[in-house]
């Protein structure tokens, strides 16, 4: 039986869609699960995908984060169930407390859309662990409030524990802290960060790369890292 | 209705992109003496029948639990407001 990947929709989720077609890439079974379920249909991982999730309305990602699902969410990355929340689904996770920090609009105020270099911080996460640490990938960026925050404790922990998963490299292009891009739970199953993965796990469809344009399949490592987690726990 | 009122405002140490924007045109509009603007919410929340200690409290942990973050922001006042006059 393959891995089931279950995908959040929440009412203005964006890339639900895509994060699907980036499991069934990867030959693993996408499960559709609803905001408004108590169920999460036993998956064996969570995305949270991308999006405007109620419009940004109170703060990015605050009204999902109380959404009924995000109760099994929680339970479930309390388990180890690896959970990747990506852009939208990052402010979700920091809302819900499941990985520190919180976001706040770009410090130059605008929207951003770029193919945003990152460097892998830490391989040994549940959606790292195909990559090598240091390893520098392209994804897709685009977001308004991507500016990641923390105080200065916080940082210095998360830092000093590895939970900086990703770092933004040549550019950091909100004004983040540390050029953080995305970080970790303490245990590392639960993985948030701002560029999205899922733009960049197909051929014709991804970030420019020096063969071709649109050829960026860097995004791909994450959910076969996924995989072998699940395999593993 | 009784209404009680939440004020939230982003952390006196933390840009506040907003506010910094208002400020700038204040500038260009040619008002230097406006140093800075910084931007909070509001928020009314109206409550069937009379506001009770209990429902102030709860309000005050919704305050810091849901109306904001505090990790950016700070919750600065919960108050009662004053009745209206109807006009």
């Amino acid at each position: 039986m393959s891995t089931r990947v279950g995908v959040i929709t929440f009412p203005g989720s964006l890339d639900d869609r895509d994060a699907q077609r980036a499991v069934r890439a990867v030959g693993a079974e996408a499960v559709a699960l609803w905001h408004g379920d108590h169920d999460l249909q036993g998956v064996d991982a969570i995305v949270l995908p991308g999006g405007f999730s109620y419009g940004d309305y109170l703060r990015a990602g605050a009204i999902a984060s109380h959404a009924p699902i995000m109760a099994e969410v929680i339970d479930a990355a309390n388990r180890g169930v690896p959970v990747l929340g990506i852009c939208n689904g990052f402010q979700m996770l920091a809302e819900a407390r499941l990985v520190p920090g919180a976001h706040t609009r770009n410090a130059h105020q605008q929207f951003i859309r770029r193919d945003q270099k990152l460097r892998v911080e830490n391989a040994s996460t549940a959606w790292t662990s195909d990559f090598t640490t240091g390893d520098e990938i392209v994804v897709p960026l685009k977001n308004a409030d991507g500016r990641y925050i923390a105080d200065a404790e916080t940082i210095a922990r998360i830092e000093g524990n590895g939970q900086v998963v990703f770092r933004y490299v040549d550019v950091n292009p909100n004004g983040s802290f540390n050029d953080i891009a995305g970080v970790s739970n303490e245990r590392g199953n639960v993985v948030g960060l701002m560029p999205h993965p899922e733009h960049a796990t197909e051929l014709g469809f991804g970030p420019d790369t020096e063969l071709a344009m649109r050829n960026g399949t860097d995004g791909l490592k994450f959910f076969t890292s996924a995989l072998s987690a699940v395999l593993a726990h | 209705m009784p209404t009680i009122v939440v004020e939230v405002m982003p952390k006196a140490e933390l840009l506040d992109p907003q506010g910094k924007a208002v400020s700038g045109a204040l500038t260009r509009l040619g008002k230097p003496e406006f140093a800075s603007v910084r931007i909070g919410k509001r928020f009314e929340v109206t409550v069937e029948g009379e506001v009770t200690n209990a429902m102030l409290a709860e309000v005050r942990e919704l305050a810091v639990d849901m109306f904001s973050n505090s990790v950016i922001e700070d919750v600065v006042s919960v108050t009662v407001a004053e009745p209206v006059e109807a006009q």
